[in-house]
């Protein structure tokens, strides 16, 4: 069986730090991966390196394979051809992630007009418009036709995340990279959002990069998790084994404190 | 979806109507007329601007608007004629400012850190020299003073500032999360420039684009009245001042008329580019 996604012996550096070291893992086609670690541990600049995005300032070491392309030392050609098809996208702050001043529907409907050209579809106004309104009620939003006319202000967080899930799922994408999606929203919309990834990533048969540091929001979206810790992996293994019998001292601790604070919350109420 | 739906600025949407701001009218209005007068002198002028056709250094009256200067000529009909050089000046040095200073900063804010560095400094060291001096510099060495030569210096002059702002607005946008979602999404550079970049400096470049319209309509008279602007007989406002300037305590008019066009208009264009702002911008929309 082929990798979706291979890194292998990944470091990330900046001149005076080693950010990310040795880091390997890989994702078959479909399969759900959870990287776990707390802030700073190297996740989200992973995520970055897997579709060539690193700031300037810092070098990739060692390989990334994604969809059979080597993404380090790749040209920016090479690299706006995978971003899209390959691997998309969601942030964790879904205010930024929009352009505040381009209506909700013309964001989706340039990212679903490059992918209709790319493919050699008809890519016609009404062609984009359509599936704009398709994509935006996959991902659940009441009334897509009003929606799509306005400015991402208008809309809550919830719904603005939403959007940009529907963005990332206009390339239908192979991988689909979750970038800590939930963070900025509030518990019940973060319910929300997470069983709407999991059903569309099942629907779509897409495979999953879950990057957070929520111990029980990840372990119910993934089948497999990788635990960071400062740039480097500590364990790795399907979800129920890791989180029922951690065998490094780190995530041991980590599940520890989830523990703790779900008691103390069962205390509460 | 109730939890998400039932947020505050949903239905705003629908009910913020596009409200025209004061400043918009107002600036339109006062612009509106002196582009009008500038656009009337091409087809009539109440008298023939180089004719001697009243007595020397009369006051306004229902002849002479404005007056006449020291040699008889109709002063309104000059102000008018001036108006067109004004805004002449004015677009042109913008559109050639623009033209260099956006193509300039874009390429500052895309370039690699070093290249950055040099293009920064070099903008600031432009923007040491006062822009008249630069200006001045220019029709200079280009040897003949012509209108053309003064719309090119200005804008020359005033390019580095519409480059260092645009390259400082584009930055910010470029670290903005969407720019790297448009990337994932396999944006290519020019497309990101187009669609998101632009866009979202635009407000703020047009304010700046009026200021330097004033700043060059100004520019032209300090030029013109330093002899270095459109040479006689066009009417420039600056020209006018100087003419003025030996006859100023027995015929002020003579002055004050050129002086009060000059304003008029670097006030309705300021105006009409602050509204336009409040206008365009979405986020700001029904807010006032």
């Amino acid at each position: 069986m082929t990798a979706l996604l291979t890194v292998d012996r990944l470091s990330i550096a900046t001149q005076a730090r080693q950010l990310v070291r040795n880091l390997s893992f890989s994702i078959a086609p479909g399969e759900r991966l959870g990287l776990i670690g707390e802030s700073g541990s190297g996740k989200s600049l992973t995520s970055l390196a897997l579709i060539g995005l690193l700031p300037e300032t810092m070098a990739a070491t060692g390989s990334i394979r994604l969809d059979g392309t080597e993404v380090i030392g790749a040209g920016e050609r090479q690299l706006v051809a995978l971003r899209g098809p390959a691997a998309a996208t969601i942030f964790q702050e879904p205010l930024t992630a929009l352009d505040p001043l381009m209506r909700v529907g013309r964001q989706v409907g340039e990212v679903v007009r490059r992918r209709l050209r790319h493919e050699g579809l008809p890519s016609s106004a009404p062609a984009v418009q359509t599936r704009v309104l398709e994509l935006l009620s996959r991902v659940a939003l009441p009334d897509p036709e009003r929606l799509a006319r306005v400015y991402p202000h208008e809309m809550s967080g919830g719904q603005r995340q939403r959007v940009a899930i529907a963005m990332a799922l206009a390339w239908r994408p192979k991988l689909l990279v979750a970038d800590e999606p939930t963070t900025a929203l509030d518990v019940t919309t973060q319910a929300e959002i997470l069983a709407l990834i999991g059903q569309l990533v099942r629907e779509d048969n897409m495979a999953l990069l879950f990057i957070s540091h929520d111990i029980p929001v990840v372990a119910g979206t993934v089948d497999r998790v990788a635990v960071l810790r400062q740039g480097e992996l500590v364990e790795a293994g399907p979800v129920s084994d890791v989180l029922q019998a951690p065998a490094d001292p780190y995530t041991r601790s980590l599940v520890a404190a989830a523990r703790t604070f779900d008691t103390a919350l069962g205390r509460l109420f | 979806m109730n939890g998400t739906a039932g947020s505050m600025p949903q239905t705003e949407g629908k009910m913020t109507r596009r409200t025209i701001p004061l400043s918009l009218i107002v600036g339109g209005v006062i612009v509106g007329l002196h582009l009008l007068a500038g656009l009337l002198t091409l087809f009539w002028t109440p008298y023939d601007p180089t004719a001697m056709v009243g007595g020397r250094l009369a006051g306004p009256s229902l002849a002479h608007w404005a007056g006449t200067d020291r040699l008889g000529r109709d002063l309104f009909t000059q102000i008018l004629i001036g108006a067109r050089i004004a805004i002449e000046v004015g677009s042109g040095a913008v559109a050639i400012g623009a033209a260099i200073g956006v193509t300039l900063g874009i390429l500052a804010a895309f370039a690699t850190r070093t290249l950055d560095d040099v293009f920064a400094a070099a903008f600031d060291i432009l923007i040491a020299f006062p822009t008249l001096l630069v200006a001045m510099l220019i029709v200079a060495a280009s040897q003949t003073a012509s209108l053309f030569t003064a719309v090119l210096a200005i804008g020359i002059a005033g390019s580095a500032i519409i480059a260092r702002l645009t390259r400082i607005l584009a930055k910010r946008v470029l670290s903005m999360d969407y720019i790297v979602a448009a990337r994932v999404a396999g944006s290519s550079w020019p497309s990101i420039v187009v669609v998101h970049v632009l866009p979202n400096i635009w407000p703020t470049l047009i304010v700046n684009l009026a200021l330097q319209f004033g700043l060059a309509a100004m520019a032209e008279s300090s030029l013109s009245y330093l002899g270095l602007g459109a040479p006689p007989p066009n009417a420039s406002w600056g020209r006018l001042l100087q003419e003025a300037q030996g006859t100023v305590y027995t015929a002020p008019f003579g002055a004050i008329a050129p002086g009060i066009a000059l304003v008029t208009l670097v006030i309705g264009v300021n105006l009409l580019a602050d509204g336009l702002r409040a206008f365009a911008d979405p986020t700001r929309r029904g807010r006032r």
